[in-house]
């Protein structure tokens, strides 16, 4: 009998072995010690045909309830958009999704020219020269992008915002440990959400690599202080970050215009599915100065010739910085990435072009300005409870009801809404309080819905 | 000869762009106020604009000119690259699996909790290990986080001087790197005579100061290091832990496990062993295992289930966490995969897929030793395991030719290149890993193109010097782009102007 993934038929197998000169296939394992030979069949289930597979697993993810089938308000680092079925439909031809790192341009030409037009559009996104060709994920590239400002600083110290979205927070505090590196969290207003100047200024010196804000943030408002912060940094010889959801930069000025060194941010809502929070796609970007382009971490395409001259083409760029080579000295040991990913980002920045991105930035924000207004109306209800300007993300508070966001999101959940992320645990200083997002896939009824749906579970209590 | 990939003039997608075409429609305009304040908003934004046809037809043709697993042979040692069943594909695509957010409430996404919290259990089995995290999202954040497990470990022990990691010599580079990147000095040990650790310089080399040892078995040159228990023995003796870097676990399933030949902790790569497509780069996947001891490090979430409630849930609260090494909970879509994958495969399958893997690599061994110009620098006395690494250092002398020259004829003949010039204590070193998902006729194929290539190096080196050209584009000036790097189209235009 064949197996439909291994063609070699157990027939087959056993003429192989008799040209080989193996007596049986157990000669081929004889160099392992009879100690450690596992004696007996792992004990997994049997193999099954494909149909029941295809039935099992679809059964077992029968029991998730997906945001397409309720109304759902949850951003929080991945954001729900539409995914045009072009964009998949093209990132599964096997081709490209089939291949492995593209170590053999004369063979990967589609793979290399997708990631530097990849490259391409995220340096333009975000105002600067160079991009990588992606990272795990905002939060891993975050604590590259740490490491990174110390290399280039040989400093030791790397300030962050007191809202910094707390598992970028835990995952930086896991990169720094490695050199030593120290995050430091610096205060912010209580009233406006934006960063403490003051603080600071006091906490900036000659010990700072980098000062790292998100912008939006992560409760969802802007940091309306960008110049002063990248001055500040600048005069202290740090470098400055800034963390983004792309999408925003439809809109917003993209930080390389406010004096950005290094961008980092989570790609995924380009094009790529939530997908419970992986694959995501993290964006690496920096200024096109040797100093830093040398420090990069990740993969680069490169343009080039051929080596007539005669013909344009692309391949792996300052391979010296990667791990197969530098091996303990490398910028990073970062290998596999997510490049598939990156590719549907280039398909789907392509696909919505200038004036799409700025149109779906736009209606996600003003999704979000109305359902802030709505909220806002909702007896009890504070929203947002920064006085800022904000993208797409908000905050909700209900201390002064005396219910809490827990029990208000199990009566929303009845009503086949799900509700914002609870902050308590992360924020306990921003008492009853949720962040909700609002994308393009939202409209006012639904707005009006969730809104009706509080002021019910709300009223009802009085 | 009879190969000709794709070759498309196919300019940049910039190039391609016409002022006012979209690919793209919005459910709705924008509505009402922003409240963002003008200075804050951006005055240009200079990305493609095309139609929906227009970017697919770019992008279909850049992917005719890209070569994957489904193209053909592609025996690049120590990746793996063996057939991805489409089904797998399909099961991640289902919106309950792809449209569902991390911060869900728990009692919505108990399928993707259930379905993690089986994968686990699978792969604890197959390593011999006691607990499982699933979310490092590659290989190299595996041993990263690993390295960071270690550290947490030795503390503990209140052995915090434990600053060097052991490397052998035929390692990947992501292993000393990512040692590196955890803080720890890398000290290197050579291999002996027959290709396996040398066990005298690892005795040598440990001291109070050994933190870990971290190593791949199979080795890098296919070799199965069967003095195993010997540097177990030696690294736990010194107080230092044992990784296992999964690379090569396809060599062994079923028929040993890392957590039996005394490791403590282990990771895997989904995306080689267990079938989940590399993605051109990726996302893969690089879930870690570790023993009982190194437990309660893990990182944060770990998944669990409540049998009172017969409900699976995130558990955050363990105080001895490493915490966070990535937002949410590992690559879930590439677990899907990986979980369809071990299910269509069952115990015997796995066992079979290892059998036809290291019969498939000791096949060409044995035809490509009977062709003048490939031999075997380390042990042709026994069998290899999924991969064997031959060194093409006899036709260099005799003809000139390079490993890479032949590596790059292969793409000619429509295969692609193994992995050459690794590990580096081979001399012009061709590393061959067919997979067991390659019929033996393709491996016959291979074998006599190899043939044909090594004859060719003294017939007409010349020519053979110039391969490829039946690729989408011949040889690069690679030196050129990493000396005056061009990394993106603003760059490129900015400098076409000057």
């Amino acid at each position: 009998m064949g197996h439909p993934y291994i063609p070699n038929t157990r027939e087959i197998r056993e003429k192989m072995l008799r040209e080989i000169g193996a007596a049986s296939i157990d000669e081929l394992f004889a160099d392992i010690p009879p100690k450690i030979r596992l004696k007996r069949e792992l004990k997994l289930p049997p193999a099954m045909p494909e149909l029941e597979v295809k039935r099992h697993v679809q059964a077992i993810l029968a029991k998730n309830k997906p945001f397409t089938q309720m109304l759902s308000f949850l951003g929080g680092g991945v954001w729900p958009h539409h995914v045009p079925a072009h964009v998949r439909s093209l990132v599964q031809r096997s081709e490209f999704l089939t291949s492995y790192t593209p170590y053999q341009p004369e063979a990967s030409q589609g793979m290399l020219q997708a990631l530097f037009e990849y490259q391409s559009m995220i340096a333009e996104l975000v105002g600067l020269e160079v991009a990588n060709s992606s990272m795990y994920d905002w939060a891993t590239a975050l604590g590259e992008a740490a490491l990174m400002c110390a290399r280039v600083t040989r400093r030791k110290k790397f300030l962050v915002p007191e809202l910094i979205g707390p598992e970028r927070f835990s995952t930086l505090q896991n990169y720094a440990s490695g050199p030593g590196l120290e995050p430091v969290k610096i205060g912010y207003d209580r009233t406006t959400g934006q960063l403490d100047l003051g603080q600071l200024r006091k906490e900036l010196g000659q010990a700072v690599a980098g000062v790292y804000i998100e912008n939006p943030s992560y409760l969802g408002f802007l940091e309306t202080q960008v110049d002063e912060i990248a001055a500040a940094a600048h005069k202290a010889g740090a470098l400055f970050v800034v963390g983004v959801n792309p999408i925003s930069l439809g809109l917003l000025k993209p930080p390389g215009d406010y004096g950005a060194d290094i961008v980092v941010g989570e790609g995924q809502p380009l094009g790529n599915p939530v997908s419970f929070g992986g694959p995501s796609l993290g964006i690496f970007a920096c200024r096109g100065e040797t100093k830093l382009m040398r420090q990069i971490p990740g993969r680069l395409i490169g343009m080039t010739t051929t080596l007539d001259g005669g013909t344009r083409g692309y391949c792996m760029v300052l391979q010296t910085r990667e791990q197969h080579i530098r091996r303990e000295r490398a910028t990073s040991s970062i290998c596999t990435n997510e490049a598939l990913c990156a590719v549907a980002a280039a398909i789907y920045l392509a696909s919505l072009g200038p004036r799409g991105l700025n149109d779906l930035a736009e209606l996600c924000a003003s999704n979000a300005s109305y359902a802030m207004k709505k909220l806002n109306a909702v007896k009890g209800l504070k929203a947002p409870i920064f006085d800022a300007p904000h993208f797409n993300e908000f905050t909700m508070n209900c201390t002064d009801t005396r219910i809490s966001i827990q029990k208000l999101n199990a009566g929303l959940l009845k009503r086949n809404i799900q509700g914002g992320k609870l902050l308590r645990t992360e924020f306990p200083e921003l008492g009853e309080t949720a962040l909700l997002c609002t994308t393009e896939l939202h409209s006012r009824e639904d707005i009006d819905r969730l809104a009706n749906a509080l002021k019910e579970l709300l009223g009802g209590r009085r | 000869m009879s190969y000709q990939q794709a070759r498309w003039i196919e300019p940049l997608i910039f190039e391609l762009s016409k002022p006012g075409r979209v690919g793209s429609s919005l459910p709705g305009k924008p509505r009402g106020s922003i409240n963002v304040p003008k200075e804050l908003l951006r005055e240009k934004l200079e990305l493609p604009e095309l139609s929906e046809p227009e970017v697919v037809r770019h992008y279909t043709r850049l992917s005719q000119m890209n070569y994957g697993v489904d193209s053909g042979f592609y025996p690049l040692g120590s990746c793996t690259m063996k057939y991805n069943p489409k089904v797998c594909e399909e099961l991640a695509a289902l919106e309950t699996a792809s449209c569902i957010h991390p911060h869900q409430a728990e009692e919505t996404v108990q399928g993707a909790l259930e379905l993690m919290y089986r994968l686990e259990r699978f792969l604890a089995e197959i390593a011999g290990v006691a607990r499982i995290s699933l979310q490092p999202s590659a290989g190299a954040h595996g041993e990263f986080i690993a390295m960071l497990l270690t550290r947490a470990y030795h503390k503990s022990e209140r052995d915090g001087k434990r600053d060097r990691v052991i490397v052998p010599d035929s390692a990947h580079g992501t292993n000393p790197a990512s040692a590196a990147m955890a803080g720890y000095e890398v000290v290197t040990v050579p291999s002996n005579a027959r290709g396996r650790v040398d066990l005298e310089a690892l005795k040598a080399a440990v001291s109070e100061r050994t933190a870990a040892l971290m190593l791949t078995n199979p080795n890098t040159l296919g070799l199965f290091e069967n003095q195993i228990i010997d540097i177990a023995e030696v690294i736990h003796d010194a107080g230092g832990l044992l990784f296992y870097d999964g690379a090569n676990l396809n060599g062994i399933l079923g028929k040993t496990r890392p957590g039996d030949m005394g490791f403590d902790i282990v990771h895997f790569n989904l995306h080689k062993t267990f079938a989940t497509p590399h993605g051109g780069g990726g996302p893969g996947a690089g879930p870690i295992g570790v023993q009982k001891e190194l437990e309660k490090f893990l990182p944060v979430p770990v998944v669990e289930y409540d049998r009172k409630r017969k409900r699976y849930y995130f558990d955050y609260n363990r105080p001895h966490s490493i915490g966070k090494i990535k937002g949410f909970y590992g690559n879930f879509g590439v677990l899907v995969k990986a979980y369809a994958y071990l299910l269509l495969m069952g115990a015997e399958g796995l066992n079979e897929v290892t059998e036809a893997a290291v019969l498939n690599a000791n096949y060409i061994m044995h035809k490509l030793l009977g062709v003048k110009g490939y031999e075997l620098k380390f042990d042709a006395s026994g069998p290899c395991k999924h991969e064997v690494v031959f060194s093409t250092e006899s036709l260099k002398l005799e003809t000139g030719v390079t490993a890479r020259d032949v590596a790059k004829r292969l793409l000619d003949h429509g295969i692609h290149a193994p992995t050459y010039y690794f590990p580096p204590i081979v001399p012009e070193a061709l590393m061959i890993e067919p997979t067991e998902t390659e019929p033996r006729e393709e491996l016959d194929h291979f074998v006599d193109v190899l043939n044909t290539i090594a004859q060719e190096a003294r017939s007409n080196p010349e020519k053979l010097r110039s391969a490829p050209t039946a690729t989408a584009i011949g040889k690069l000036d690679e030196a050129k782009a990493s000396r005056e790097p061009i990394l993106s189209w603003g760059t490129h235009r900015k400098s076409a102007k000057k």
